[in-house]
């Protein structure tokens, strides 16, 4: 398997050569290289959070309203008219508890899907690892994600939930978000350069996922015979991990296993096949 | 690999054209699945061609050359330094580069209106390859080098079009790899702004530096290389000194560069015009005239019988279509007989070297006489190129002459 653009030492002279030779088969995820170019992949994502609220008058207020009104109108709808059952927890917190990881999944993914496309110039006219731009598309939401946070702990104070030692597992719990919409993300941007039905479907699919999830009940409610199936969702065991972390409901053991699992094997694929369409990313685009 | 900088063999870049669009939906995809069994094996291979953008081109590059690949369009050279800069995989062959290596396909590659020009320069400088420490270090002569010091916070979008190109490039001049390969980016900006890029190029291709550069500016080439490789359709057909390959280029464009045959009558067979065309110093007939020398402009004809007053007259016009000049052979009173007489001839004007701006030239060419007026009247019958090497020129001027100056 050959690998094209890899560095090797030269025998005669002291500096390092580029090969370029065409790529068959199977390219392997060059980890290496995407961190010596971790520099770029900080300035991209500097630049996508820079340019998110530019002349707005709200700003970085912006990133606490989002995740806050949507608890608003589904506190209405589900929590008060519809009664749906939040195990005892007050609604609010119990849906914007959930909020949090999927608004940072959601935007990611909606992001790192265009990201390719979005930067068509950069992918025909400069060399770099092209993972470096889906990733700078999941690491920006971060920053939002860290604001409403804080809002978050505020409303856990507010109705009583004082944090205790478990809030440290939100910590690895981001990391599993961070990888599931990478994983996704990759797919989807790949995809997406030749196929542009991807970015029109997004919306959609975010949609359908958010129902999916267990933002606005709880999986408990799902019946036990297709609890297996509704673990495949990633976002399933996530979202739970959260609230078991914040608000002390059920751990989701079982969900949370299938869930890794759900995850390392889209993330693998994902990254490979975004590796292998890689080299036709400037012809396509 | 001791001194060599690029080492490139049989290269090969296929591309499919036809139906393959550059995007697709999901929807056409799955039709043409669906319908392909009915369409049959032969039909399927007839809607895509291939073609071969590149094919087995090899060569090496020694550090510290600056080595210039010219072409018409299309005959691959961006295609070539695509695959150089590996934006693009190679079908077939293979290179190596000796590291650190970047290119200048594009100015401004990443440049964001939102963001001012302190944030651009940072941010296209990372796109570009250089890491912050040497952003950091270069800032204040980069902001120099582009003049916008006074805008440098202020966001992008409020620049003018020449303030961006000038900030883009440069970012792109302190670009300090071991290699550089650049396409075309000379042709941005005003005159001036082109000019002063031309300069800093210069000082980048002297400083020990490998490039290769790919462009259509004749006159920037000849300026910067040591050496030229001619591409046309994906293969090598010239490779070597500079002056030469670039002869050969011109030579061979649409536009009669440097010699034409003609071979027609006039209306009354008196006069037959068979061809013209430039010679340089040494009376070697080329299209490519350096600015300095002197050359001559020739023109062969024939007359079946004697013609009195027959005179060959040419008028210069530049690219703009300016007249530049206006000489004929009644300028020289010896001349007024023997022009005109029964036989085949070729007359040529010398014209001083010094006196013409770089650039492109086309003769306008006339025989006349005063029985009959014009025998012969060919606007554009052929064209040359001076080439401005050792001059100092904007590149839009009628004459550049060099003259005496005194200091008092």
């Amino acid at each position: 398997m050959s690998r094209q653009g890899h560095n090797r030492e030269n025998n005669d002279t002291s500096s390092p050569i580029t090969v370029i030779r065409p790529l068959k088969g199977w390219a392997l995820l060059n980890l290496r290289e995407i961190w010596s170019y971790r520099e770029l992949l900080y300035f991209l994502t500097w630049r996508d959070v820079k340019i998110r609220y530019k002349q707005t008058v709200l700003g970085f207020a912006w990133a606490i309203l989002q995740p806050f009104l949507m608890m608003v109108v589904f506190t209405l709808f589900f929590g008060n008219l519809l009664n749906v059952p939040s195990q005892d927890i007050p609604y609010p917190l119990f849906s914007y508890t959930a909020l949090l990881p999927w608004t940072l999944f959601s935007q990611g993914i909606t992001r790192s899907s265009v990201s390719l496309v979005g930067n068509i110039s950069m992918v025909q006219k400069v060399y770099f690892p092209r993972l470096i731009l889906p990733l700078s598309g999941i690491l920006a939401p971060v920053i939002d994600f860290a604001i409403a946070f804080v809002i978050l702990v505020g409303m856990m104070f507010f109705y009583g939930y004082a944090p205790t030692v478990r809030i440290l597992m939100v910590i690895p719990l981001t990391l599993l978000v961070f990888l599931i919409a990478s994983g996704v993300g990759l797919w989807l941007s790949a995809i997406n350069v030749r196929y542009r039905d991807v970015q029109h479907a997004i919306p959609f699919l975010m949609q359908v996922w958010l129902f999916a999830s267990p933002v606005v009940y709880s999986s408990s409610l799902v019946p036990q015979k297709y609890q297996a199936i509704y673990g495949l969702n990633p976002m399933a065991g996530v979202i739970e991990g959260f609230r078991w972390a914040l608000l002390g409901t059920e751990p989701p053991s079982s969900l949370i296993l299938i869930s890794c699992i759900v995850v390392i094997v889209i993330f693998i694929t994902g990254a490979y096949y975004f590796r292998n369409s890689e080299k036709t990313f400037a012809d396509w685009v | 690999m001791s001194d060599i900088a690029v080492r490139v063999e049989n290269l090969g870049k296929q591309y499919r054209i036809g139906e393959y669009v550059s995007y697709q939906t999901l929807r056409e995809s799955l039709m043409r699945t669906i319908t392909s069994p009915f369409r049959g094996r032969r039909s399927q291979d007839s809607d895509s061609e291939y073609i071969w953008a590149l094919k087995d081109v090899s060569f090496e590059v020694k550090q510290g050359e600056v080595v210039g690949i010219i072409g018409r369009n299309g005959a691959g050279k961006s295609t070539l330094l695509k695959i150089l800069t590996r934006i693009t995989t190679p079908t077939e062959g293979y290179a190596e580069i000796i590291e650190p290596v970047r290119s200048l396909l594009e100015v401004g590659t990443g440049f964001h209106p939102e963001l001012t020009g302190r944030e651009n320069i940072y941010l296209n400088g990372a796109v570009m390859g250089m890491k912050k420490r040497e952003i950091d270090r270069k800032f204040t002569e980069i902001v120099e080098f582009s003049g916008v010091e006074k805008f440098i916070d202020t966001p992008l979008k409020r620049y003018s079009s020449g303030m961006q190109v000038r900030l883009a490039f440069a970012v792109a001049a302190h670009l300090e790899p071991k290699v550089l390969l650049v396409d075309e980016v000379l042709a941005v900006g005003d005159a001036e702004f082109q000019n002063r890029s031309l300069g800093k190029m210069r000082d980048i291709a002297g400083g020990g530096r490998t490039v290769l550069f790919v462009s259509h500016n004749m006159t920037a080439i000849l300026q910067l290389c040591s050496r030229a490789i001619l591409l046309d359709s994906g293969k090598i057909v010239g490779q070597g000194d500079t002056r030469n390959v670039v002869s050969s280029y011109l030579k061979d464009s649409q536009i009669p560069l440097g010699e034409k045959v003609f071979n027609i009558s006039d209306e009354d067979n008196t006069v037959e015009l068979l061809r013209a065309y430039t010679m340089d110093n040494n009376q070697s007939i080329r299209p490519d005239i350096l600015y300095k020398d002197p050359f001559y402009i020739a023109v062969e004809y024939q007359t079946a019988s004697q013609v009195d007053g027959l005179r060959v007259g040419l008028r210069l016009h530049n690219e703009q279509n300016v007249p530049i000049l206006h000489t004929a052979t009644s300028d020289c009173s010896n001349l007024e007989s023997l022009v005109g007489a029964k036989g085949a001839h070729r007359v040529k004007v010398q014209i001083p070297g010094s006196l013409l701006a770089p650039g492109r030239y086309y003769v306008e060419l006339g025989i006349w006489s005063p029985g009959v007026g014009h025998h012969h009247h060919i606007t554009e019958a052929v064209a040359f190129e001076i080439a401005g090497v050792d001059v100092d020129s904007v590149g839009d001027e009628v004459l550049r002459p060099t003259l005496e100056w005194d200091l008092l």
